[in-house]
């Protein structure tokens, strides 16, 4: 028996990608390399006011004193930051605000993605922004969200539309000065989405955007902007996939989420990047800074994440707990194999009273891929009566993997709880022979143990995603799913 | 600057430091010396470091003892030792260096070898040269690199295969100058295959200077040996206190380890053990009870190289006032390591709001086959149990203590020598009492909490 259940954990960790298509969409790009040129050509391109362009080069100049991280534990190959194309965008036309209008290749691109705009529209009545290649292409629902007053669209109309509340929200949360990942997306960011929802309003349907790296070469730099005011609600949804390439691209995003009093917001992700092939050759590079500011009282931000993608992820989404009796949450599901590396966790930061915190985060390590968790618990001292809990656990297919757990733990205050657990284990042949037992297949046994080790955080993603996200779960286990 | 002060030390003692020794010695140690000027004094950049802040201390002067004191030292009359209670064979370590009135060093009639290492290295140079420096990584850690260049010497303990030692050994280490000092002694145990050791290794300070000990004891235990080890410390507020230590396992073979710590200035203990063969266990224990502006930082490392070998580690600390916390606890199972089990708990009460706490475990896992698991809590005292104590009509300070006790009591409960084990639960409970500075025979100078008429000769009633 233990030949077989070998036997399939070996064909999990053998599938392809699905998702690596190349898209003919005529792309405008510039020419490769960084330099203050070409920081000023993508802001000129973009037609930004002066405060844009300003912003982008105190960020360009500050990347230049920087060094890249090297403290995660992660091998990275050296990265030529002069050998990536900072700005690809399909070559525009008139400006779309119907679907019908859009060019056919790209709602092809999105109909094989599995997100049809078209269905999604009718069916679902989910609002996506599409950013492919940095330029968001498409923002449906636009006129029904304006109703309410909800503001969504792509990062470059806000800027022209809404200068005030990208003024005095750009960098609010993550600034060019947190990290050199940060910095450069700063000064090289093409598109990405704003939201703004007004006090009190619920946002009535499911926001999402849809990254997709398209051309050669190019390395995605968007940055998402959500604005919560005063006691408003809204759920914001990420999915992410890039081409098959033999070359690494790089993918190094901001998310950014100001929650206002008693403000919600919900953040799922699921995270799909061309991970590269078996040996290890291509794939995204994910290096991503998303972090929340729960500002007001009784605020709440909420991050859920499914990541199954990228050759390496580096990605903390971080909660900043200012406001008094706030609450960050963080669920995460990642899973790697066979050359992938994740390092990945939270940070949860409690400033304010009675402030909350849970992170449940699930890994799972197939091949020979190495999956680190990575948290900061940190209670400052005024964050009194502050509590967190913290869980996580890997979970090792095969004997080739890794399973890292790194957390910090800083408390300074006597009235603040913190807990923290994790366990790292496989499958284990008591669980297999329980279900063979009942007459459950091995290869539908670990699908299952699969699945139900991960619910708990694929239960906390809206509906149409969890869907999606156990899809690509099962894609892994497809050979042993029959 | 201390580092220039070791520059220059180093330079100008060269007779004693290298040339005393044999080559392939002073290989080591002239290695050791280029690694610690290439690696520096650590500091909060590095990983491990980023909460003991060492660069106040190192840039005051301290001195060296480069030759054992002649002064003729009556130990009585100096220190009375706290576990008198305790039957030990017991070695005395005076500013770094073995003290004895009769033998440096001295063979049992077991073939148990006690005494001085720097005698050993003349004696024993084979058992010696097999050993010394093998289990320390002078490339990576700048300390260790510090205290090899530096040794000269310390505790020798040679214990052949198949022998039992019934009473535990007793290792003082007594710092006592009329001037700032730095010590560096280096320990060396070598356990032979079915044999068992106890040690219990007690560090004090008589001066009321600044001090700095940077001591590495390196343990070699052979197949099916066992080593207890018990390490209490409890020194004044000036000190400053680097212990490593680096543990080797072989197979079917354990190693205890249990870190009692009461007081202190700045305390660093870091603990490096490698579980090398089949079966091999670790179980690695620490209490520390911290108050004032007391810094203590636990780095516990286990690397499981063997398949089947089980290590366990619970720390727990009670960080009261002003003090600080720290503990970093790593479990690293290699790809081949399969079969393991692992398992690590720190649990730390925070009593004010001034005080506060670092905890990173850390698992790092390359094997499948494992049983891994860490848990940390930072928290208070559980107010459901206060509430039963209040309302059975324990006042509120007596609950406290009771719930804190209790709360040590988990460490004290694991120690097997009776006598040590009733030592130091009196010595907690007074500690937790805010007593301890007045406790019977106290010899520590740390009086300025207590009159002296506080100071009488107290037995506590059984």
């Amino acid at each position: 028996m233990q030949d077989n259940t070998d036997k399939i954990l070996n064909d999990v960790t053998q599938n392809d990608y699905k998702y690596g298509f190349v898209t003919n969409v005529e792309t405008e790009i510039i020419p490769k390399g960084l330099s203050e040129e070409v920081v000023r050509l993508i802001s000129e391109k973009k037609g930004e006011p002066e405060f844009m362009l300003d912003f982008r080069l105190k960020a360009y100049r500050h990347w230049l004193t920087l060094k890249e991280p090297e403290w995660a534990h992660l091998s990275i190959p050296e990265i030529n930051y002069q050998d990536v194309i900072y700005y690809a965008a399909p070559k525009k036309k008139a400006k779309i605000d119907s679907l019908d209008k859009a060019d056919p290749e790209l709602l092809e691109t999105f109909a094989k993605l599995g997100i049809p705009l078209e269905e999604q529209k009718i069916l679902t009545g989910v609002a996506v922004d599409a950013v492919m290649d940095s330029v968001s292409v498409a923002t449906t629902f636009k006129s029904t969200l304006a109703e309410k007053g909800i503001i969504f669209c792509s990062f470059s109309e806000a800027v022209k539309e809404y200068p005030d509340l990208i003024k005095k929200y750009l960098g609010s949360v993550v600034p060019y000065t947190d990290n050199f990942f940060a910095a450069l997306n700063s000064a090289v960011f093409s598109d990405g989405s704003f939201c703004y929802i007004p006090k009190g309003v619920r946002c009535p349907i499911e926001l999402s955007t849809y990254f997709r790296i398209n051309a050669a070469n190019t390395g995605q730099f968007e940055r998402t902007l959500i604005v919560a005011d005063e006691g408003s609600y809204v759920s914001y949804m990420e999915g992410c996939t890039a081409p098959q390439r033999d070359e690494n691209q790089l993918h190094a995003a901001i998310v950014e989420i100001v929650a206002m009093d008693h403000a919600e917001v919900k953040y799922s992700t699921v995270q799909n990047w061309y991970p590269g092939n078996k040996e290890g050759k291509g794939g995204i590079y994910n290096f991503v800074t998303k972090r929340g500011l729960c500002k007001g009282f009784r605020s709440k931000i909420s991050w859920t994440q499914v990541e199954t993608g990228s050759a390496i992820t580096w990605k903390y989404p971080s909660c900043l707990l200012m406001g008094d009796e706030s609450i960050g949450e963080f669920y995460s599901v990642a899973v790697t194999n066979n050359m992938q590396q994740a390092d990945t966790g939270s940070k949860m930061i409690h400033i304010g009273k009675n402030t909350k915190s849970t992170i449940i985060s699930k890994g799972i390590s197939a091949g020979k891929s190495q999956n680190s968790y990575r948290g900061m618990v940190k209670m400052t001292k005024r964050a009194v009566n502050s509590r967190n809990f913290t869980q996580c656990d890997s979970l090792l297919l095969g004997d080739k993997c890794g399973a890292h757990t790194f957390p910090y733990i800083d408390v300074n205050n006597k009235s603040s709880i913190v807990e923290h657990e994790a366990t790292t284990s496989k499958i284990s042949e008591d669980q297999l022979f329980y279900c063979n037992q009942r007459g459950i297949d091995t290869e539908q046994s670990i699908a299952l143990i699969v699945n139900g080790y991960a619910k708990e955080v694929l239960n906390k993603l809206p509906m149409e995603f969890a869907v999606e996200a156990q899809k690509l779960l099962s894609i892994s286990l497809e050979n042993s799913v029959g | 600057m201390l580092k220039d002060k070791i520059y220059e030390d180093f330079n100008l003692n060269r007779n004693v430091l290298l040339d005393n020794f044999s080559e392939p010695i002073r290989q080591l140690k002239h290695k050791a010396f280029e690694s610690f000027v290439k690696l520096g004094f650590p500091h909060i950049k590095l990983e491990n470091w980023r909460h003991t802040n060492l660069k106040n201390i190192i840039e005051n002067d301290y001195k060296h003892c480069f030759s054992p004191s002649d002064k003729d030292v009556d130990i009585e009359q100096l220190f009375q030792c706290e576990l008198p209670e305790m039957d030990t064979y017991t070695v005395i370590q005076y500013n770094g260096w073995f003290m004895s009135r009769n033998n440096d060093i001295s063979l049992m009639d077991n073939g148990v070898i006690i005494g001085s290492l720097n005698k050993a290295f003349k004696e024993y140079p084979e058992i010696v040269e097999k050993h010394f420096g093998k289990y320390t990584a002078v490339e990576k850690r700048s300390l260790e690199a510090l205290n090899t260049a530096f040794a000269q010497d310390g505790i020798f303990i040679f214990v052949p295969d198949n022998v039992k030692l019934e009473k535990p050994i007793q290792i003082i280490n007594i710092l006592d100058a009329d001037t700032n000092l730095i010590t560096q002694p280096r320990n060396l145990f070598i356990i032979g295959k079915n044999s068992e050791l106890t040690l219990v290794h007690c560090d004090h300070s008589i001066l009321h200077r600044q001090s700095l000990i940077n001591s590495l004891s390196e343990i070699f235990i052979d197949e099916n040996g066992f080593v207890d080890h018990y390490k209490m410390q409890n020194k004044d507020a000036e000190s400053t206190l680097i212990t490593t230590i680096n543990v080797h396992v072989e197979s079917n073979a354990r190693i205890s380890t249990n870190a009692l710590i009461l007081n202190g200035g700045v305390i660093r203990n870091n603990v490096n053990v490698k579980l090398n063969g089949k079966n091999a266990q670790a179980d690695l224990k620490g209490l520390y009870l911290v108050d004032r502006k007391q810094h203590v930082d636990n780095q516990v490392f286990i690397h499981h190289a063997s398949s089947h070998c089980y290590s366990k580690q619970l720390y727990k600390g009670i960080i009261d006032d002003d003090a600080r916390a720290v503990f970093n606890g790593r479990i690293l199972v290699d790809k081949d390591a399969q079969k393991t089990d692992a398992y690590q708990t720190n649990k730390n009460i925070l009593l004010t709001d001034n005080a506060s706490v670092h905890s990173q475990p850390q698992l790092e896992i390359y094997a499948d086959d494992v049983k891994c698991s860490h848990g940390s809590t930072v928290g208070q005292l559980d107010p459901n149990a206060m509430f039963y104590l209040r309302s059975r009509g324990i006042c509120e300070h007596s609950s406290r203590m009771l719930l804190m006790y209790a709360f040590a009591s988990e460490v004290v409960d694991t120690i097997t020598i009776e006598a040590l084990k009733y030592r130091l639960d009196t010595m907690v409970s007074k500690r937790l009492k805010g007593e301890l500075s007045i406790c019977d025979q106290c010899v520590l100078h740390c009086s300025e909490k207590a009159p002296d008429f506080l100071k009488m000769d107290f037995k506590p009633i059984v």
